[in-house]
């Protein structure tokens, strides 16, 4: 390391006297000044540990809010015609409004909106942009969990109801519980999207990986290291990820077979 | 004990129902048939409401079933599928003790004892952990019959329980609705079996064009055949 930092201070001296340096000199000098210059690693690492922050903060929004629509409008289509709840067709509607708004519209544009107009008062970038994320994430789960949940044999509902439980129980103790099973991998997969949209909050100011891998680029006018970096960075942690949700899914496959 | 009055269905526009009247005894085995399509499985799912009819009324015990009290209701009607309709992600006694044990009709002791009977009898006992994707399709039926049988239903409804079975397992299956007969136990079936029907229900009815048109004991309802429509019916299936 102290090797490598002389090296770094000889070829910059060099390259600001305007001498002429080889290209592997120069490029020595701008990986160094991307990543070990100032213990700039730091910084990256930061923002790897807010984006898997935002990531996970946004997961679980998308999950329960996804989750509550999902469940909302499924009762709602399997109600009977002549007992449809009224309070259940309202926030149905007001369910089907979001999913449409937020499906047909840009995370970025959702992001700016969220950021610069709803919040546009508050300091707390990353927190805006990961509550920003999991309230898109949640029409996208909506739909995943409502597909899960009427993949749900019918006759599984009707063999509950015929035993004399009621509509709830009965979602709970047996149609959840299977849907669950088939709407995982889908999730596991938004969670992989989710991971790469964390980048996405930068533009409101959160300070997530590629926040970190900006400043070092305003600091050092470079700018190939740094998103280089950023990059190898995000396709690590999705092939990490990818491979633990593949050995997970194989797990529940095989415990299906049983 | 269950008494049904002018029922009446339609699925938009097609009448399947136009009016059926029907009085089920203690005891009684009924046996329902008919053409394809003559509503025999929609007329069972109306009387425990898993269709709701459009019109008139069904009594149980004298008392009106109706949506507000329906699981009450459908606690007391237990019913047999064609596809079996058992909980794949529970146990074979979860499938069993499950409804009974939330319903607080039993503890879980007790329910968890009583299913280790109810598997006795059948000769199950062996699956009580086993998942039902383990089971074979008689054995799955079975099972089913038996978690109708765990809630102590006044009546069971069956709509072809014997439909979706490979031939030989169809056997082991009638034999245990049989044996529920023999016991005394109240059963509504949808069946094409016109040997079960001979041979353990005390009442068979043909049901067609939205109506009962014969009800008659088996000796006679297979000897003495007036309705040109049930001969016609019966020519096909016999
Ligand atoms: N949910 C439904 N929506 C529309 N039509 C239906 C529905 N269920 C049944 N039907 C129609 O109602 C009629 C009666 O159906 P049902 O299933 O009661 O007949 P079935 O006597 O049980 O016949 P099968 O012997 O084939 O089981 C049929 O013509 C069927 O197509
Ligand atoms: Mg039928």
């Amino acid at each position: 390391m102290a090797s490598m930092a002389q090296q770094y201070e000889v070829w910059s001296a060099l390259m600001k006297s305007g001498e002429e340096v080889s290209l592997w000199q120069q490029t020595f000098v701008k990986f160094y000044q991307a990543f070990l210059e100032n213990d700039r690693w730091l910084q990256y690492i930061e923002g790897v540990g807010t984006t898997l922050l935002v990531t996970a903060i946004a997961l679980a929004i998308g999950v329960v809010l996804g989750g509550v629509v999902a469940l909302v409008r499924v009762a709602h289509d399997q109600q009977r015609p002549k007992h449809r709840n009224p309070v259940l067709g309202v926030v149905d509607f007001i369910f089907k409004i979001y999913v449409t708004v937020i499906r047909g519209t840009p995370m970025m544009v959702q992001l700016l909106i969220m950021g610069m107009v709803i919040f546009a008062s508050s300091r707390n970038f990353t927190m805006v942009g990961a509550l920003t994320l999991g309230i898109n994430s949640g029409a996208y789960v909506s739909e995943i969990i409502r597909g899960g949940l009427m993949a749900v044999d019918p006759g599984q509902m009707e063999a509950g109801r015929s035993l004399g439980l009621n509509y709830i129980t009965t979602m709970i103790k047996i149609v959840i519980p299977q849907a669950i099973r088939s709407v995982l991998p889908a999730l596991g997969n938004e969670f992989i999207i989710l991971l790469k949209d964390t980048s996405l909050i930068t533009v409101i100011g959160g300070k997530e990986l590629l926040y970190a891998a900006q400043g070092v680029m305003n600091r050092t006018y470079e700018s190939m290291f740094p998103l280089l970096g950023t990059a190898a960075i995000y396709l690590v942690l999705v092939m990490i990820f990818t491979w633990l949700l593949g050995k997970f899914e194989r797990r529940l496959a095989q415990s299906d077979r049983r | 004990m269950i008494v049904v009055k002018g029922l009446k269905k339609n699925y938009e526009g097609l009448e399947v129902l136009k009016g059926v009247d029907l009085t089920i005894n203690k005891g009684d085995v009924v046996v329902l048939v008919g053409p394809s399509g003559c509503g025999k499985s929609t007329f069972l799912r109306c009387l425990n409401r898993l269709e709701e009819p459009d019109d008139g009324t069904v009594l149980l015990d004298g008392k009106e079933v109706t949506e507000k009290d329906i699981d009450a209701m459908r606690a007391k009607m237990g019913m047999v599928f064609q596809h079996f309709n058992l909980f794949p992600h529970l146990t074979v006694k979860k499938n069993i003790t499950l409804a009974p044990v939330h319903l607080k009709l039993m503890d879980q002791k007790t329910a968890d004892a009583k299913a280790m009977e109810l598997l006795e009898r059948i000769g199950l006992a062996d699956k009580a952990d086993a998942y039902p994707n383990m089971l074979s399709g008689g054995q799955k039926q079975r099972i089913a019959i038996v978690r109708a049988l765990a809630m102590n239903p006044e009546v069971l409804l069956f709509d072809e329980p014997t439909s979706a079975l490979d031939p030989e397992m169809v056997g082991e299956v009638l034999e245990l609705m049989k044996e529920l007969a023999r016991g005394g136990m109240t059963m509504v079936v949808v069946t094409h079996e016109m040997g079960f029907a001979r041979e353990v229900a005390n009442r068979v009815i043909f049901i067609d064009e939205g109506t009962v048109k014969v009800d008659k004991p088996p000796q006679e309802f297979f000897s003495n055949i007036e309705n040109e429509r049930l001969k016609t019916f019966l020519s096909k299936v016999l």
